[in-house]
């Protein structure tokens, strides 16, 4: 039973409350305008293997770049529920008639559009530091990939929040998870560097076909074909809306 | 027909119960209390009711559905007002009843006309445009009872819906909640500790402990039956010959005299004053002063349970322990 109008408000209020926030903004691009700045400017001329000459470091990073910025603000959609259970306002939202499948996409939906909103101001950012923007059409299909990243990890936020119920233990499972998916991903350069054993980690990484799919579409290089790509973020995301819808139909709201 | 009608609910955290076996109902348009000390279940009891924790046993059937069955239907025609702040504070007031008339799919004329009827309601039409952060604590609890208002609650729960709040706004809330109950003939069920609120509101009273309804009553009733009026009186010379002619009456249930002023315990002040006088006459003594006290229902609560509403903190543990040592101390 899926509401509308409750997914609509749910999303609207996150809408108003990023609106608001202007230091939310400014603190979830620092990071990833940082990455992009000093990593872009500093490798600017090293030769890294795995990356062929054709493509400079920069056209090589920003898709990473993306990828972590998707990844950071999604995941963060998780602490917003567990910020809004602490404020006590999740009672409210729980205690209304919506059915909880409604309240979860309202959830998604709010999250999925501030992460697009922040992958599209670093991607024009990312242009002054001499980034190659791809046609209109790459840009849309970059954007649907960057869609599929943001419902994968706001459902693993989502699933975390709905069983880590205090403040500090999402902190740190955030920290102990995010930072470890994104820095295997291969965003900042290629797994097939790393040793087996960790590449290994990188391989169940989700992000990392996040990752992958984006350089794919946005500068035409890629480890595996899009295709293989595209079917596991689609099998992942599925998996993980499933997996935070049981939660919290299950869960208890206190 | 009820309102409300909860069969043997439980509820246990691990070996903890803290909800044992409770039965009541509520009749439509009545206004119910339930009383007792912080950790008594009186939370835990809202929180089932309202679907928003699953009972261990036990059922309650609301406004015709099953909490258990039926929890949407249940959420649909509920209202309540939580007893922890449960406002968005980075929205407007606007906004917090605009969010809260959506979910319950109120269509958009009928939202406006509603906000601008229970702003008013709360008098709070004039910040309805500030953010919640820079309400006062009054205000953001006038926002919250607005809030469980605009959907047209059948039942309303309110949990501790005046803690916290100076003399004054509580009474305008409790004056609010009268109303309310008046005017759109809606079923009220609140918990506090505060003994004026449950006398000055309810209808009927659950006195809850440890998890068990002790008591479920009028207020009238219940003062009548656990506590006794006491009359004090100041008398000019001796106050032996009187005691004395007192003494022996079943009207009476005890007497203390203390430096010229007497302290009697009787069934009811109001009767029992005149005779007192007639007593004072025949013996020939003059009284001065004469004062009535009426019980009231922390009386009957200290009678219930053995100890002070005000003295309890917290768990439900240091409530038998403070239990215990007030037997041991009589």
């Amino acid at each position: 039973m899926i509401q509308f109008t409750a997914i609509y408000v749910l999303w609207m209020r996150e809408m108003i409350k990023y609106v608001r926030a202007k230091s939310r903004i400014v603190g979830a691009v620092a990071m990833p305008v940082f990455m992009l700045v000093f990593l872009g400017l500093g490798f600017r001329r090293v030769e890294i293997p795995g990356i062929p000459d054709s493509i400079s470091y920069i056209q090589y990073l920003v898709p990473g770049i993306l990828g972590m910025t998707i990844l950071f603000s999604s995941a963060y959609t998780g602490m917003g529920v567990i910020m809004d259970r602490q404020y006590g306002f999740l009672k409210e939202v729980m205690v209304t008639p919506a059915s909880r499948i409604s309240i979860v996409m309202g959830m998604i939906t709010g999250g999925a559009t501030i992460s697009l909103i922040q992958a599209t101001m670093m991607m024009l950012l990312s242009v002054f530091l001499g980034f190659r923007l791809p046609e209109p059409v790459q840009i849309a299909a970059a954007l649907l990939i960057m869609l599929l990243i943001s419902i994968i990890f706001i459902n693993i936020g989502l699933t975390l929040s709905s069983v880590l119920k205090d403040f500090h233990g999402f902190n740190m499972i955030i920290n102990f998870i995010v930072f470890p998916l994104f820095l295997l991903s291969g965003a900042l350069f290629p797994v097939t560097n790393l040793p087996a054993a960790i590449r290994v980690f990188s391989y169940i990484d989700p992000l990392t076909y996040g990752v992958d799919a984006l350089r794919g579409i946005m500068i035409g290089f890629s480890e595996f074909s899009l295709v293989i790509d595209i079917g596991i973020l689609l099998i992942i995301a599925a998996v993980m809306v499933l997996t935070s819808g049981y939660f919290f139909q299950k869960g208890e709201a206190l | 027909m009820s309102a409300i009608i909860v069969t043997d609910l439980t509820k246990k955290f691990g070996e903890f119960v803290a909800v044992d076996n409770v039965s009541f109902s509520v009749k439509e348009g009545e206004l119910f209390g339930l009383l007792g000390p912080n950790g008594a279940g009186k939370t835990t009891i809202i929180n089932m009711l309202t679907t928003l924790l699953v009972p261990t046993s036990g059922s309650a059937v609301i406004a015709g559905c099953d909490i258990k069955k039926n929890p949407d239907h249940v959420r649909s025609k509920i209202g309540i007002i939580f007893q922890d702040p449960s406002l968005d504070i980075g929205l407007t007031g606007r906004e917090n009843l605009e969010f809260h008339a959506m979910m319950y799919n109120i269509g958009t004329e009928e939202r406006k006309k509603r906000i601008a009827e229970v702003l008013s309601v709360v008098r709070l039409a004039d910040k309805a445009d500030t953010l919640v952060e820079y309400y006062s604590g009054g205000m953001k609890r006038r926002l919250e009872i607005a809030r469980g208002l605009i959907h047209y609650p059948r039942v309303l729960f309110l949990d501790e819906p005046t803690l916290g709040l100076d003399a004054q706004t509580r009474r305008s809330i409790w004056d609010y909640i009268r109303d309310l109950n008046r005017e759109y003939k809606t079923t009220v069920i609140l918990t506090t500790h505060y003994m004026e609120e449950a006398d000055y509101l309810c209808e009927r009273i659950a006195i809850i402990d440890n998890g068990k309804i002790i008591a479920l009553e009028t207020p009238e009733k219940l003062k009548a039956e656990y506590k006794s009026d006491s009359v004090s009186l100041t008398i000019e010379g001796p106050s032996d010959p009187l005691i004395e002619g007192l003494e022996g009456k079943e009207w009476i249930r005890e007497i203390i005299s203390r430096n010229g002023s007497i302290h009697l315990r009787v069934i009811n002040g109001e009767e029992d004053i005149p005779r007192l006088f007639r007593i004072a006459h025949e013996t020939g003594i003059v009284i001065s002063t004469v004062s009535l006290d009426k019980p009231s229902l922390e009386d009957v609560f200290i009678h219930l349970t053995g100890a002070s509403i005000r003295e309890q903190d917290g768990t439900s543990r240091t409530a038998i322990r403070e239990k215990q040592r007030r037997r041991l101390m009589r």
